[in-house]
């Protein structure tokens, strides 16, 4: 039996049924993490002893009525888990044991979900592909010259592979959306404030949201629910009601309005993905939907307000790490200011470094540089922000492709960090205005690689967005794919 | 147009505690000169009046009760320190 091919609802079935037990499904995980986790290279670290110390714990109690119960899980390494170490891939944290579980982890215990390992990721979470991990290079379960996007590199691929059932990753301008485009599956960026962001290592707090990244829509509403509400341990968390996602998903669309910005299918996005786009709106039509062409100016300036305020605020969420309570200290200082300097070079990769110093030169007095890039780029959010408000009145979604491209090869685009930043294009925008977005399966490059349709929807309406998605998914045969890796098989 | 020099990289890399080589510093200084010319298009948008934002969300001024809690974990918030002398964080001397 293959993890791949069967959907929470179904393994959940099985367990009640008695057809499988948890000792059962923490072995199948664990299986095909040893069949494949050797060319994907998605796992930082498998937690073998705690899965399957929980899995007979449920066995035991015959308990298999929780909305996760003995489901395996992978968790991107900035997350917190107790019992585990929290690297965000990089060196500066290769030996840092958190002190307690992200509540995210709290809530998935609950439910009784079973923590296979923690997933690699770009360093700090700062990337669109993972190759900046300080640890290894996660690879796309597609065609594993490919880059499996990032900086949930590892929680995408780790799904794909059918190494886990669900993952959880981290979005700040598209890093569960666009690794789930790349590697074939459904990623969600909840609303900003719908997820506890308590334990999760920040990196621009004012853009930061921990999303599933899942097989199948359904699967995804499911594990939304779980892990969404408010938590007092997060002052940015809202107190909205979170609805029965997977419950309340129905496929029907008649009446739907969804809007295209024009600004998604211009200059950079590759033809096979305007027409995976388009093929997708044709589909919609006959589903009963409308679709209609709309203009978003400001869009198109969504790529340098994000790359001024994210290196801004990225700069100060790095600067706690300095050597002196936690983390990597250098063993070449002379003295306090030497231990800094030499702690912190030692342990950032060159991306964070660079992320660092532009932020800081965005945020510093001289020259005005503060006013004139980091309080315009603020300001132009806001614009930004009342484009989607202002589409928002007349249309229920907003539609269009997940990245430019599918995705590349390694070692192609790493070197040019603006071309790098550019893929994040689609994406970052709904970060900037701390809208929900759902990146689905679309169809396959001639390549045969995947590709993602984004899905954006008004603050708080997940429920809407899935209902979007699912209508698509069950429309498609898309998700039914899996890359010939190796492992188990049906 | 910014022009980030590699003084003005090495300058900064010495406030934010970086060190960098020579090379480096060149190399930062391309690239971030780069990257911030490619944000100066934001400038063709007149955003007066505008208020700019500065959260994720509404949500301001969240308080809570001034009320000591009972911390359980100390001895395993020490565990990640680099060097401990009776459960003080030991640090290189700060000033000769």
């Amino acid at each position: 039996m293959s993890l791949h091919n069967y959907t929470i609802k179904q393994v959940e079935q099985m367990l009640q049924n008695e057809e499988i037990s948890a000792t059962e499904l923490a072995q199948l995980s664990l299986d095909q993490i040893k069949a494949v986790d050797g060319d994907v290279q998605a796992f930082l670290q498998v937690s073998e002893e705690i899965a399957l110390e929980k899995a007979a714990k449920i066995d035991e109690t015959k308990a298999y009525d929780k909305k996760l119960s003995a489901i395996p899980a992978g968790i991107k390494d900035n997350i917190a888990m107790n019992g585990l170490n929290l690297t965000c891939a990089s060196k500066m944290l290769e030996n840092f044991d958190p002190l307690y579980d992200a509540t995210v982890i709290q809530k998935l215990s609950t439910e009784d979900a079973l923590f296979m390992g923690k997933l690699n990721m770009d360093e700090f979470a700062m990337g669109s592909s993972t190759e900046s991990s300080a640890f290894k290079k996660t690879r796309n379960p597609w065609n594993l010259n490919h880059v499996p996007g990032g900086s949930s590199g590892g929680s995408a691929a780790a799904v794909a592979a059918g190494e886990v059932m669900f993952s959880l990753g981290t979005d700040t301008g598209g890093s569960i959306r666009q690794p789930a485009a790349f590697c074939g599956i459904v990623g969600m960026k909840p609303t900003y404030g719908l997820v506890s962001r308590f334990g999760a290592v920040a990196m621009a707090p004012s853009l930061d949201q921990i999303g599933p990244m899942t097989r199948t829509v359904e699967d995804n509403a499911r594990v939304l629910e779980v892990i969404a509400g408010h938590d007092k341990n997060d002052m940015t968390s809202s107190k909205e009601q979170v609805p029965a996602y997977a419950e309340n998903l129905t496929s029907e669309l008649k009446g739907l309005k969804i809007a295209v910005p024009k600004q998604f299918l211009g200059e950079g996005v590759s033809e096979e993905v305007k027409e995976s786009v388009e093929n997708a709106l044709k589909m919609y039509e006959l589903l009963g939907a409308t679709v209609e062409e709309v203009n978003l100016p400001h869009l198109a300036y969504a790529d340098a307000v994000y790359y001024i305020i994210a290196n801004a605020e990225v700069s100060s969420s790095l600067a706690r790490f300095d050597g002196v309570r936690f983390g990597h200290r250098s063993e070449k200082a002379t003295d306090m200011i030497d231990m800094f300097k030499k702690s912190r070079t030692e342990g950032f990769g060159e991306e964070a470094k660079r992320r660092i110093l532009t932020g800081s030169t965005i945020l510093s007095g001289r020259d005005n540089f503060n006013e004139a890039y980091f309080r315009k780029a603020q300001k132009v959010r806001t614009l930004i922000a009342n484009d989607f408000k202002a589409a928002f009145e007349h249309y229920d979604v907003i539609v269009g492709p997940t990245a430019p491209t599918a995705a590349f090869e390694f070692d192609s685009v790493v070197k040019d960090p603006l071309t790098m930043y550019m893929s994040d294009m689609l994406t970052v925008p709904v970060n900037l205005a701390g809208l929900p977005a759902i990146s689905v399966p679309s169809g396959y490059t001639e390549e045969g690689l995947p590709l993602g349709l984004q899905i954006i929807g008004k603050h708080f309406d997940e429920q809407t967005i899935y209902r979007v998605a699912y209508a698509y998914e069950q429309a498609t045969n898309h998700h039914k794919k899996r890359p010939s890796l190796g492992g188990a098989e049906a | 147009m910014a022009n980030i020099t590699k003084e003005d990289i090495l300058r900064t890399a010495d406030l934010v505690r970086l060190e960098l080589t020579d090379e480096e510093a060149a190399m930062y200084s391309e690239q971030i000169t780069e990257i911030i010319t490619f944000t100066e298009k934001i400038n063709e948008i007149n955003t007066d009046g505008v208020k700019p934002t500065t959260n994720g969300n509404a949500t301001t001024n969240v308080l809570r009760k001034d009320e000591p809690v009972v911390w359980e974990n100390r001895e395993k918030a020490l565990e990640n320190a680099p060097e401990l002398e009776e459960r003080q964080i030991k640090v290189p001397s700060i000033m000769d």
